[in-house]
């Protein structure tokens, strides 16, 4: 099961982050600064799985977003790198060709498509399609976004 | 997605500006959220943000407590609170309002609002429980929306003990017409399992149901309860297997529909899942595992592409295909594959196959001699993750002959470690091979010096503990001893004499501790210049003050001749007026003891390390001040819960807690404490002196290879008559042909001739892998090394017991083998395997003859064949020789191993004989007997294919059980259709409700393939519990010197007239303990651990229940025992 997810910027600003699991709030500001501490200091050409205390971290970097899960010792990295890379692409399909500014604008989109997307830490809908599908039935409601309904419509 | 990069570069200008770009995306950013981020994009300072964000929370806070802003708003105010969260500012008054969205907001907002609340709060907030009755709503809500945000939520965030408010209505969505709607159900209830397992315990045959819902993606879901559910108790779902495997097979084979393909590949998550939950099922069950074979076959061949993900699928079906009973194809597939993932040039795929290699190479080390030039590549590799897998690697390989070279590499490694998680761990690892290992005195103290310095003090107090104790316990000869020691002292006193103020403060009290202790042996250095290098020591303003009691207790072990006095002199008076306590009296024993070298030699005689300090817990020498005292009048002692309770009694109404209803889940709440062990703290300076170092300081025996046995270096009986391939070097040998080589036993190697390139490397090569496989063991002949061996001994083996168990009773039991077995004759050509293959007997051919199928299932070229062949029909003719012998006396015994018993153990109390594992054609079952005070295991391996399996051995570690080994645990070979019997000694180490036993037999194959199983026996505390024959006075004395106690409410059960007596005699019965009296509406019982630790039980009837104190020397033992008395009077 994921433990959570973190979205952050070469800068060391975070963007996104998600906890699957219960964790004190102070914890949290301690364990992220410290995993982008670590992540940011790496190369490129470097393995993106990592141990770290007893979590496994994968992390990847599209463009100037690291996105970064810590999974258990069990689960397989390799998969955590195509949720990954699944994510990035509803991202991209939903927003069109996806950047930075997007989820810093709004960022509570991010949210929603990632909870429509994983639940619980483990991956609800692998098609992308009904993904969006769901995203788009909420949007409809949204009457003050037309544009959007076009854009999601042509998709 | 590189062009993302100068898309947001081009996009900036425009997004910031007020031409808002259409799309879903582009937010306005003439918004007040864009105002917000714009703003902070432009601010240069830390201190400029603080004071925005702040005008910013403080224009929300108004807005949000004005009746009038509208939801609508109170939504866009929202999600501008969340930011500034975001950024690390807290926005608590926005909290409740986020609540109130979520419910009174329509869809969308509402959504926002679920989003803030799951944002903000965490799992025991309290204004979670204001969101209870909102769920509850929408979860009734006929807006599939509504009732999809409801449920999202509830897997997000839900306060644990409101789940059954809402389980129902959860529930009753697995019914519901809409898939998405059952799917995030049947989450949302994974989530509620995890957290609170029990409250849907009744709903599993629901989840039955989800797995065989028509949408593939509910039936998904529902994999993950599966997974859990099967982890946690493989034996309870074997009946799915099938179902998994067919759901498994029709994935592989294309029948989902399009949709769920990813990048062309069929469902992969799904895939990884059933993988994860076959592995489960089939480990350690052979029958399973058939069942699952056929379809990991197809998977791996299905899965060859090379995608990422297809990767993916084959790591979990590698991992898969070790986990569940070993097939000999398939595992040379999975080899094959993970040679491809340690060869890719990928270096995520490297980094796996490392991993994987590591995993498999204690059940396979040739695998390390296969990819020895990129286990060498990688040890340079740049990248810190790769390396650290790399001498994870080597530390599971590492033996007598390479551990210089291994642990050389670590060092280096340590270094330049970057973060104290792995320093501690690697710290950890190099000591217990230095200790293991180590050729020699010198290097070993080296390296010990080198761990001390790295490491630090972060690293595990037990290194620095088990080290003295290794130091002060010393081996076998008094010689080697005082070199070692002596060794110490001159490396320490150079160090010392060095730059001092890097050593960490774990070191110097190390230091001090042996200069205290041994500096008497050097005839280099005399006490005066010790004495001044510890007093240099004393004066550094690093030094802490626990450092410097050592460094006074060392001194007072010092201070001879009149320069020592007046040192010591100089120094106590320094110190006789500290603050600290501790140190204080250290100086002041320092003080006195310097001017009084009688008084000195009888406190602090030389060399007492070996007798052990007797601590008496029970204070019994105030004894006498005690009597005194109440002769004098004062009131007697009472314990606190004696007193509540004579408070409680006297006032009616009752002080304490109510005990829990449930008596279930008290025990198994305290169960996790129990495990927990009491470390005794030995780095305080109370206990510098001391050689009674912690309870736990044996070695971890998990994940190292085991080389060194009782008769010596284990591989060297079978590499004896072999010659010495040096195949170390030659990486262009085909694996098949090396199996070959040691299968066959005669093969002389072809000299390969070397590539070129990089000599250096393989030269490291060769001395990192020497003696891996079992045949390159050459320089083991000429060298046997003595010192380590004992080292390793003298470490695994508590002194005293064991050791005079393995000196005497070995014989013993050879004899014993003799006595029963005596009429027949051995032919055998083994001797030590004669001992137990004379009791041996015909089993019925059940498993049919495995070694056959593998030798000719694996492919090889055709001369190598020829040879395997040859080599099987010379097995087989060794086999028909056994077999004619075994058969003969097969006629006079029993199929059952419990006709193997040994004579002596016949007829004693024994537990049932219960089966432990099987591997290929060995079936291992094992019981326990009562022995007396001892409490002995028996395991029984009996080989029931055609063959005989060679080179068995069995391992037998645990951290709660002291195992010795009785009988001659040498057998190696058992002929085909016979029965081993082992025997162990068991002692509790440290008590828990359960101990268990955890066990390796490793063995050969006739195919010559080396094969490892890992096995576990558990039993319970009760079988080394015995009735305490004492006296009531006995009782009371021995109840006062206690200090550990436990207190617990029984539950009294009633046969309706002498409800305590009956109880009690239940719990004497059931347990074993001794009734000592009763008294009224009080009992007291008795009873010990063996060998021979007392644990005392005062019961009384108290308010309809039975309120009993625990009491024992040893800390865990009442709350086992308490646990296993609510056991018995539950059954009741």
């Amino acid at each position: 099961m994921m433990r959570f997810m973190l979205l952050f910027s070469r800068q060391g600003k975070l963007r996104l982050q998600k906890w699957y699991t219960a964790t004190a709030e102070r914890d949290k500001k301690k364990m992220v600064r410290e995993l982008m501490q670590i992540v940011l200091a790496r190369k490129p050409k470097m393995c993106s799985f990592l141990e770290w205390r007893d979590l496994k971290i994968v992390y990847k970097r599209y463009a100037s977003l690291y996105f970064c899960c810590a999974i258990e010792e069990q689960d397989n990295e390799l998969i955590t790198l195509e949720v990954i890379h699944r994510f990035v692409e509803l991202l991209d399909k939903y927003f069109g060709s996806v950047c930075e500014l997007d989820i810093i604008f709004n960022f509570e989109k991010a949210y929603f498509i990632l909870d429509e997307f994983l639940m619980g830490g483990e991956i609800q809908d692998t098609s992308k399609k009904s993904v969006l599908k769901a995203i788009e039935q909420s949007d409809l409601l949204q009457e003050d976004c037309k544009e959007s309904h076009t854009k999601i419509f042509a998709l | 997605m590189s062009y993302v990069g100068e898309k947001t570069l081009t996009a900036l200008p425009s997004l910031l500006s007020l031409d808002s770009q259409p799309g879903p995306a582009k937010l306005s950013s003439t918004s007040k959220l864009g105002n917000l981020i714009r703003g902070i994009t432009e601010l240069t300072s830390k201190h400029e943000e603080e004071k925005l964000i702040q005008r910013e929370l403080e224009s929300i806070k108004e807005q949000v407590s004005s009746p009038n802003t509208s939801m609508r708003q109170m939504k866009e105010l929202m999600v501008r609170a969340i930011y500034c969260e975001s950024l690390g500012y807290e926005a608590s008054f926005v909290y409740i309002h986020a609540i109130k969205l979520a419910q009174q907001g329509t869809a969308l907002e509402k959504r926002v609002g679920y989003l803030a609340v799951s944002l903000f709060l965490n799992e025991s907030h309290e204004l979670l429980l204001l969101l209870v009755n909102t769920v509850l709503k929408d979860l009734q809500s006929t807006n599939l929306i509504e009732v999809c945000m409801a449920l999202t939520v509830v897997s997000q965030i839900f306060p644990k003990e409101m789940i059954p408010a809402i389980l129902p209505l959860v529930e009753e969505k697995l019914n519901h017409p809409k898939e998405i709607i059952r799917r995030k159900a049947v989450l949302a209830l994974y989530k509620f399992y995890l957290i609170a397992p029990n409250q849907v315990q009744h709903i599993h045959n629901k989840f039955r149901k989800a797995l065989c819902d028509k949408d593939p993606g509910v039936m998904t879901a529902s994999l993950h309860i599966y997974l859990q559910m099967i982890q946690e108790n493989p034996e309870g779902y074997k009946d799915l297997t099938g179902s998994f495997v067919n759901i498994l097979k029709q994935v592989v084979g294309g029948k989902l529909p399009i949709d769920f393909n990813y990048h062309s590949v069929p469902a992969p998550w799904l895939q990884i899942h059933l993988l994860r939950i076959l592995s489960f099922l089939g480990k350690n069950d052979l029958r399973t595992s058939e069942l699952i074979y056929e379809v990991l076959d197809e998977s791996l061949r299905r899965a060859e592409m090379n995608r990422n993900i297809t990767y993916a699928i084959l790591y979990e079906c590698v991992k898969c295909i070790y986990t569940i009973h070993p097939k000999s194809n398939l595992l040379e597939k999975a080899a094959k594959c993970i040679g491809n993932f340690v060869l890719s040039p990928d270096i995520n795929l490297k980094y796996l196959g490392l991993k994987a290699l590591t995993y498999v190479i204690q059940q396979d080390p040739k695998m390390a001699l296969q990819h020895q030039m990129t286990i060498i590549e990688c040890l340079d590799h740049p990248d810190l993750i790769i390396k650290r897998e790399t001498l994870e690697l080597l530390f599971r390989i590492t033996n007598a002959q390479n551990v210089v070279v291994i642990v050389e590499k670590m060092l280096e490694f340590l270094q330049n470690s970057p973060d104290d998680y792995t320093t501690i761990d690697l710290v950890g690892k190099v000591a217990e091979l230095a200790e293991k290992y180590a050729p020699d005195n010198e290097w070993f103290i080296e390296t010990m010096n080198t761990v001390f310095s790295l490491g630090g003090d972060t690293m595990q107090p037990d290194i620095p503990n088990s080290f003295l104790k290794l130091l002060s316990e010393g081996f076998d000869s008094v010689e080697e001893d005082r070199k070692l020691r002596l060794f110490a002292v001159d490396s320490y006193v150079s160090l010392l004499q060095g730059e001092t103020r890097k050593l960490p403060q774990c070191f110097l009290q190390v230091i001090s501790w042996v200069l205290g202790e041994y500096s008497h042996l050097s005839e280099d250095h005399n006490r005066s210049t010790v004495l001044r290098l510890l007093e240099k020591l004393l004066d550094m303003k690093q030094t802490s003050s626990e450092t410097k009691c050592w460094i006074l207790m060392a001194m007072t072990k010092l201070c001879e001749g009149t320069a020592g006095v007046c040192v010591a002199q100089q120094v106590s008076e320094t110190y006789i007026s500290s603050m600290d306590t501790v140190l204080r009296q250290r100086a002041q024993e320092l003080q006195h003891l310097s001017q009084d070298s009688e008084l000195r030699e009888e406190v602090l005689p030389r060399d007492s390390g070996l007798d052990p300090m007797e601590i008496d817990s029970s204070l019994s020498f105030l004894d006498e001040f005690v009597s005194g005292a109440l002769a004098a009048g004062a009131a007697p002692y009472k314990p606190p819960h004696q007193r509540q309770e004579e408070l409680a009694e006297a006032k009616v109404l009752s002080l304490e807690p109510y005990g829990l209803a449930l008596p279930i889940s008290m025990s198994s709440c305290s169960i996790t404490d129990r495990h927990s062990p009491t470390p005794l703290s030995m780095s305080s300076g109370l206990s510098g002196d001391s050689t009674d170092v912690s309870h736990r300081a044996g070695l971890k025996l998990d994940g190292v290879q085991r080389v060194w046995g009782r008769d010596g270096y284990l591989a060297k009986k079978e590499s004896v008559e072999e010659a010495a391939p040096v195949q170390g070097l030659t990486p262009v040998h085909s694996p098949s042909l090396q199996n070959e080589g040691d299968g066959s036993h005669s093969q002389t190697p072809t000299p390969t001739p070397t590539p070129e390139p990089d000599r250096e490397k393989e030269q490291l090569a060769s001395s990192l892998f020497f003696g891996v496989s079992s045949q390159s063991s050459v320089c083991l002949m000429g060298k046997p090394d003595s010192t380590f061996n004992r080292r390793r001994k003298a470490k695994v083996q508590a002194p005293g017991v064991t050791e005079q168990l393995s000196s005497s009773v070995a014989p013993v039991s050879n004899a014993v083998d003799n006595l029963l077995c005596n009429n027949l004759q051995d032919s055998n050509i083994n001797s030590v395997s004669a001992a137990s293959s004379k009791q041996t007997c015909e089993l019925s051919p059940r498993v049919p003859a495995a070694n056959g199928t593998c030798n000719t299932d694996c492919g090889l070229p055709e001369s190598d064949r020829k040879r395997s062949n040859l080599s099987i029909s010379r097995d087989n003719g060794l086999v028909d020789a056994d077999s004619a012998l075994s058969e003969d006396q097969g006629s006079r015994s029993d199929l059952c191993p419990s006709s193997y018993l040994p004579a002596e153990l016949c007829g004693l109390y024994r537990s049932e004989i219960a089966p432990l594992c099987t591997a290929h054609s060995l079936e291992l079952s094992a019981c326990h007997v009562h022995q007396g005070d001892d409490m002995i295991l028996i395991i029984f391996i009996s080989n029931s294919s055609d063959s005989q399996v060679l080179q068995i051995r069995l391992d037998l570690k645990s951290e709660q059980l002291k195992v010795t080994c009785v009988s001659d645990s040498s057998v190696e070979n058992i002929k085909s259709h016979t029965v081993a019997v082992y025997q162990y000694s068991l002692a509790v180490k440290r008590p828990g409700v359960d101990v268990e036993v955890d066990g390796t037999l490793s063995f050969l194959l006739p195919a010559g393939t080396p094969q490892t199983k890992h096995f576990s026996y558990k039993l319970p505390l009760t079988a080394f519990i015995r009735p305490l024959l004492i006296s009531t006075e006995e009782y009371g004395t021995m109840w006062l010197g206690f200090s550990h106690e436990v207190k617990q409410n029984l539950t009294l059960v009633d046969d309706g007239c002498e409800p305590l007596t009956f109880t009690l005699n239940l719990l004497k019965n059931r347990l074993q303990l001794h009734l000592v009296e009763i008294i009224g509406l009080e009992g007291i019982l008795a009873c010990r651990l063996l060998q021979n630790q007392p644990c005392l039980m005062h019961c009384r009837v108290h308010a309809g229940a039975l309120a009993v104190w625990l009491r024992s020397p040893v800390p865990e033992l009442p709350d086992c025992l308490v646990y296993h008395c609510q056991r018995v009077l539950q059954e009741k």
